[in-house]
């Protein structure tokens, strides 16, 4: 089985230690990995401001460097769902069948669902809180959307019950927005930071130390906002506490 | 970068205790929503029933509004065809001049909001008086509805009770609930007793019956039918349900998913004039057919009004009825907006983070998130893009389908952490508002993997 790392723009130049982390983890769970040189983004934010046009070079280029993998695996999962659920309908416009679509996975859902470790050489002797970001959830189905009546399921939350020491809890509000979106963000940003301040108020409430999920972009976007404000919580990439003894 | 919903947002959150109720109360309703859906275990099938039916009866519109009109004429009810609002306008107004109305009651009705009925008929000089409570103290406050389903919601009692005072004579300072809403009663009690007229919209038209089902929790409606001799209903096409059967799905998820009730206290089903009265029903197009041939759009003739894409859409909550410019805010009313009118509702499509919890909630359905992303693709095509997402997108582009640029970026990113903050956080800078940038690393991705940094030493080549 080869693996295809899909590290995000924002991840490499941001966050590349969470891209480390994953890299790591997959190695200790014995996954070849490869990390195809010169990816940049995979389009979704001039797609989501409105200009899907400008993702069309980025959507080809993604699925010539991912398709000859039998996995492509990434540590973001609104990037992930972009790729599975808007780059085929981008790319068929040109005539091109995009095959990565069907072999991209948000790296919890791969580990949770492909390759299903019983255990995790992992501790974290600390309480966080969950952020169900809206693509992991409602796209990607990384756990039960609250709007929805199904029965209760969380991958993130099954991943980190591997973890030692760890306290997981979910904040009120459970799968709410916290106001990024992309261009959104600053398009409507008064609603935005209201956004997120209200829904790190929710993780803080729970006691957590950190807020913790699948998605850099939703973490950075609190983030800014915990600075601005000094407010007493961190944010941690879920990749970062799996690998933590790695 | 801003839209008109952009900066009416703004000002909203400025009263931060008022906008933080209105998120609040909102969520509540959501909340009640959520518990009442869990109580009917085949709710997922219920809501996927309900949008088949939707499909099926939007698609057979000619053969369902032709067995609707034959069937209520079967009943002693007289039916017309609107095109459009003026003629839906023309219609009540010719039958109010015919029959010498002067006091004309109405029950809630998001057609005549669409299609403009009060001002119209105020400036022919007939007095309408909104009956539904909500309604009523937003027309005594020369308002419009904020929301769908509780129209009045952004108003305190506070301000109910000084608008009674004045209005109704009501006790000064007495904001107790059941008193205003007592004051109110009493009120109307006097108003129905002496009105020439009714109307009411319609929540559901069936075809096999031709009843109108009409759901309140106030009973307005009915006090105005039963104590006039003209009674006048109007619906949109959409409203069209092929049979009783398929009407008892949507009073199943109607109210449950609306107001979190199991259903609404009055179902009401009118299918034959009074004794001696009058029974007239006006069927809207106003622009729907135009929706049924746009496969992209189609789906939002699902919609049944319930405003729980409101209740749950996290930008609603925090920027208000008013923000938008459609008079229907919220995910429905920026797709209905668009489908309406694009150039003129294109600010409303800013107000999306597209989180889509609005397409998960919907009873019915509707691809709500989904389909403001397809209109954002159409922006550009009318002309109403925004210039600096314009630019910022193509800039992007530039940058990320050339790696070798992107890769030199990355190298110089660092240098912004390092950047003072008035070059970082200042009026050009959005995000800088209420947010810290993020910090660039020092070495990028590409770049370590590039010097060997991350692969363990077994896997260098």
């Amino acid at each position: 089985m080869k693996v295809g790392l899909f590290i995000p723009c924002y991840i490499n130049a941001v966050y590349p230690h969470v891209g480390v982390a994953s890299y790591k983890l997959l190695r200790s769970l014995g996954v070849d990995v490869d990390y195809p040189l010169d990816q940049t983004c995979c389009g979704q934010p001039m797609a989501n401001a409105g200009f899907e046009g400008e993702a069309l070079k980025l959507a080809a280029r993604f699925d010539d460097l991912f398709r000859r993998y039998d996995y492509v695996v990434g540590p973001s999962a609104s990037c992930v769902a972009f790729v599975r659920l808007n780059h085929p309908g981008i790319l068929s416009g040109e005539g091109h069948r995009c095959e990565s679509a069907g072999k991209i996975y948000d790296i919890c859902e791969f580990i949770h669902d492909v390759l299903r470790p019983d255990r995790l050489d992992a501790r974290f002797p600390h309480k966080v809180s969950i952020h169900n970001s809206c693509h992991g959830v409602r796209e990607l189905h990384l756990s039960s959307p609250s709007e929805r009546n199904v029965p209760y399921y969380n991958k993130l939350r099954d991943l980190l019950s591997l973890v030692e020491g760890i306290e997981v809890c979910e904040p009120d509000h459970v799968d709410e927005c916290c106001g990024f979106g992309g261009m959104f963000a600053v398009e409507e940003q008064a609603v935005s930071v209201c956004m997120a301040e209200d829904k790190i108020r929710h993780h803080a409430a729970t006691g957590a130390e950190y807020i913790t999920g699948a998605d850099s972009s939703c973490l950075m976007h609190m983030q800014g906002v915990i600075d601005r404000k000094h407010l007493p919580v961190k944010t941690i990439h879920i990749m970062e506490i799996l690998s933590a003894q790695l | 970068m801003s839209t008109k919903h952009s900066k009416a947002a703004e000002k909203f959150l400025q009263d931060r205790t008022m906008a933080a109720w209105h998120n609040e109360t909102l969520w509540m309703v959501r909340a009640k929503r959520d518990k009442m859906s869990r109580e009917v275990p085949e709710w997922e099938e219920l809501r996927e029933k309900a949008c088949q039916l939707k499909l099926y009866s939007n698609t057979h519109l000619a053969e369902l509004l032709t067995e609707f009109e034959k069937n209520a004429a079967a009943n002693g009810a007289v039916v017309h065809w609107a095109k459009d609002a003026e003629e839906y306008c023309g219609i009540i107004y010719d039958l109010l001049k015919s029959h010498h109305v002067a006091r004309f009651v109405k029950s809630k009705s998001m057609l005549s909001e669409e299609c403009g009925l009060d001002p119209f008929l105020a400036g022919k000089g007939i007095d309408v008086v909104e009956t539904d409570l909500g309604e009523r103290i937003l027309q005594l406050m020369h308002l419009p509805p904020s929301h769908v389903v509780m129209p009045a919601i952004h108003i305190k009692r506070e301000q109910v009770g000084r608008l009674f005072e004045e209005k109704m004579g009501a006790e000064k300072g007495n904001y107790d609930p059941t008193y205003l809403t007592h004051v109110a009663r009493k009120n109307l009690r006097n108003i129905f007793l002496n009105a020439d007229a009714a109307m009411t919209g319609a929540n559901f038209a069936v075809a096999s019956t031709g009843d109108i089902v009409v759901c309140t929790n106030e009973g307005n409606a009915d006090m105005g039918t039963s104590c006039t001799p003209l009674h006048i209903a109007a619906f949109g096409i959409e409203k069209i349900v092929p049979d009783l059967n398929a009407l008892g799905v949507f009073t199943r998820l109607l109210a449950r998913s609306g107001t979190g009730q199991p259903v609404t206290s009055y179902t009401s089903h009118y299918r034959a004039p009074r004794e001696g009265g009058e029974f007239h029903i006006i069927i809207v197009d106003n622009g729907r057919s135009k929706m049924l041939a746009d496969p992209d759009h189609v789906k939002t003739l699902n919609c049944i009004r319930c405003g729980a894409c409101m209740n749950t859409c996290p930008v609603y909550r925090r920027s208000g009825g008013y923000s938008y410019t459609y008079f229907i805010p919220g995910p429905i009313g920026i797709n209905l907006g668009m489908a309406h009118d694009p150039e003129r509702y294109a600010d409303n499509v800013s107000a999306c983070s597209l989180c889509l919890s609005c397409s998960n909630v919907c009873p019915v359905k509707v691809d709500l998130g989904e389909q403001i992303y397809k209109w954002r693709q159409k922006l550009k095509e009318i002309g109403k893009d925004n210039p600096e997402k314009r630019y910022l997108s193509a800039g992007m582009k530039a940058l990320m389908d050339h790696p070798v640029l992107f890769n030199a970026a990355l190298k110089a990113a660092p240098l912004v952490n390092a950047m003072p903050g008035f070059l970082k956080y200042n009026r050009l800078n959005a995000w800088g508002e209420g947010r810290d940038l993020p910090k660039f690393a020092r070495e990028s991705f590409n770049e370590m993997w590039k010097k060997h940094k991350i692969q363990g030493k077994e896997d260098r080549k």
